[in-house]
């Protein structure tokens, strides 16, 4: 049985412990495939205007109403779906790559890469979120992609201090030693010994901001910055929405909702890779099952 | 006696501290051969360890050792950090103290056992997980090629110190360091330990280095044993020559320490005051501000020599002390 197996088990296992997580799963499965298969599955196109059926309530014709224009707004969350999972699995994946990177690497060998670094990075997390993502943006020009990069340039920091601070208590471990004791390379030490030892607050942080990636394209969304309109974005029909709580609470409420539904998956996925990459979270009859 | 595979020749390791260089090890020498198994005993903060960790390179960056240090002749000291990295591991082995501690959690046991001959025999993952089942095999891990792939959580202290031993051994090493692999174990574990690494080194021939303070261990394992005391080696002898005839006071106090079954019950008796700190090491003789024989009146000023008292019996005294001890 190889390592793969065994975290397949135990992923397995997991599963059938935690019906939350199995809920996390099944929701996230749904999204990716309503992402990749939405404008085939959407009823409408995003665009068709229908100036009969302005703001038209929830029916059966248009189960989430229409907007100000007639759009239907089912059709419009279920295509919004693709560039919402995009932009936050992108810009995420971006942060947690160069932010671990840097994490590990101040961590590690502390001294003047650490400070020089974390200093870096302190004077990223000085900007307030949004101003900075609107700085990147204005340089690079407005987009989808120039979006994601400074989605993903504004939360490197946070999974570089996450990612640092958890390094700098696993590398006083006694099998950090023990593994430099036997000559292992910096290189394999991190990889093999830091890296799965700090994945519990890595894979947290990774699905509080997945959350927070899609609460942000939002925000840039709104400003013009990120998706383009008349292209639909969640972030974009909950900001149009506004104007319109009153009158047309569906215009916010089911854009809304996705996001909702969405960040919580993200989190219980979240929870249940964390227990399932930690074998000491196994529960003692699952241990003594094992040790057979 | 064949050559040495590791020796040490006055080796000094400092650290800056803000109140001024404290000499954490100050000048000690020694070696061991292939083969035999060398104790070197002491309270905490004697050098013991540090001696061992900085002639391997192991010691933390801030230090700085001087010296020489020989493996099969080469000196270690003057090679890069990289050179001393490929022989850890591949000539020398490691074993600490706390087993439970010095397995990475999170790692199969097999992969943590075959590493070292990943990393410096060029093994591919499937061959370090043979050369592990065969190692688990050899310290007596019971069925492992069914345990190979279970984690460190699933095994006891003593089993796990066995892994321990197995993973220091992946690479055939010539010297086994182990410093303190018994503390934190019960007393029967300890003897199983102490046992296999005793059979280990007899079918493998390793020289052994043993760090402890348990002189009992001693009694059992070494060959030769260097007690040290403020960084220095105060009395090197064979095991038996040590017992028979402690001639430091310190070695006779250590010795009088012992708890005894003939004397159950009785308080034992205990060297009053403590340990010189490495900041301010004492001008003469380390030991002198507690030793109670001070039997010349250069001790408190001038470093004693090492003397020969007998063969390869050398005493850091300036005079021959009688034994002391609960019978004097």
């Amino acid at each position: 049985m190889s390592d793969h197996e065994s975290t397949f088990r135990r992923a397995v296992s997991t599963l059938r412990r935690d019906p939350l997580a199995v809920i996390g799963v099944v929701v996230l499965v749904v999204l990716v495939v309503v992402g990749v298969l939405g404008p085939w599955l959407a009823p409408y196109g995003t665009n068709d205007v229908d100036v009969d059926n302005m703001l038209a309530h929830p029916s059966a014709a248009h189960p989430f109403g229409t907007d100000e224009l007639g759009r239907d707004v089912f059709s419009r969350v279920i295509v919004a779906a693709r560039v919402s999972l995009e932009v936050a699995v992108v810009s995420v994946g971006l942060a947690l790559a160069v932010g671990v990177l840097i994490g590990l690497v101040a961590g590690y060998y502390r001294g003047w890469a650490d400070n020089l670094l974390m200093r870096c990075m302190d004077v990223l997390f000085a900007f307030p979120v949004l101003l900075l993502a609107v700085a990147i943006v204005a340089v690079l020009g407005p987009g989808l992609l120039t979006a994601m990069v400074a989605i993903g340039v504004v939360y490197a920091p946070i999974f570089a201090r996450v990612t640092r601070a958890s390094v700098l208590s696993v590398r006083e471990q006694v099998f950090v030693r023990a593994a430099v004791s036997i000559g292992t390379s910096d290189a394999r030490i991190m990889r093999r010994h830091v890296l799965p030892n700090i994945a519990a607050p890595l894979i947290v942080q990774t699905s509080l901001s997945l959350a927070f990636a899609i609460l942000s394209e939002a925000a840039l969304s709104f400003l013009g910055l990120g998706v383009q309109p008349p292209a639909p974005s969640w972030g974009r029909m909950l900001y149009d929405g506004r104007g319109f709580v009153t009158d047309a609470w569906w215009l916010g409420v089911f854009p809304g909702a996705a996001i909702f539904v969405t960040v919580l998956a993200f989190n219980l996925v979240g929870d249940a890779l964390r227990d399932v990459l930690d074998p000491r979270q196994l529960t003692l009859s699952e241990a003594r099952r094992s040790t057979r | 006696m064949s050559d040495p595979v590791l020796s040490l020749e006055d080796l000094t390791v400092t650290f800056g501290t803000r109140r001024g260089p404290a000499r954490a090890v100050a000048g000690v020498s020694w070696s061991v051969a292939r083969g035999e198994t060398l104790a070197l005993v002491g309270e905490s903060g004697s050098g013991k360890s540090m001696s061992v960790l900085a002639a391997t390179g192991l010691a933390p960056r801030s230090a700085q050792v001087s010296g020489k240090v020989r493996l099969h002749g080469e000196d270690l000291l003057a090679d890069t950090e990289a050179g001393r990295r490929r022989r850890r591991g591949r000539h020398i082995g490691f074993v600490f103290q706390d087993p439970m501690t010095s397995l990475n959690p999170v790692l199969p046991i097999g992969r943590q056992v075959g590493e070292a001959s990943e990393e410096h025999l060029g093994l591919t993952r499937r061959q370090a997980r043979d050369r592990a089942v065969e190692l688990l095999d050899l310290v007596g891990i019971p069925s492992a090629r069914e345990r190979v792939d279970s984690f460190p959580h699933q095994f006891s202290g003593g089993m796990r110190q066995r892994v321990v031993i197995a993973m220091a051994l992946a690479c055939d090493p010539d010297l086994l360091v182990a410093d303190e692999p018994t503390t934190a174990l019960d007393v029967t574990t300890q003897a199983q330990i102490v046992e296999l690494v005793a059979r280990l080194q007899d079918r493998l021939g390793t020289a052994v280095v043993w760090i402890t303070h348990d002189l009992g261990v001693v009694a059992g394992i070494a060959d030769r044993v260097g007690v040290m005391y403020g960084g220095r080696i105060v009395e090197q002898a064979r095991v038996d020559d040590l017992f028979a005839d402690p001639s430091h006071p310190y070695t006779q106090a250590l010795l009088a320490a012992r708890p005894d079954p003939a004397h159950a019950g009785g308080e034992l008796p205990a060297i009053s005051g403590s340990p010189p700190s490495p900041l301010e090491l004492p001008q003469g003789c380390a030991f002198w501000p507690r030793c109670p024989v001070r039997g010349d009146a250069r001790c408190e000023h001038e470093l004693p020599p090492l003397r020969e008292v007998g063969g390869g019996h050398v005493v850091r005294t300036f005079y021959r002390s009688e034994t002391i001890g609960r019978s004097a």
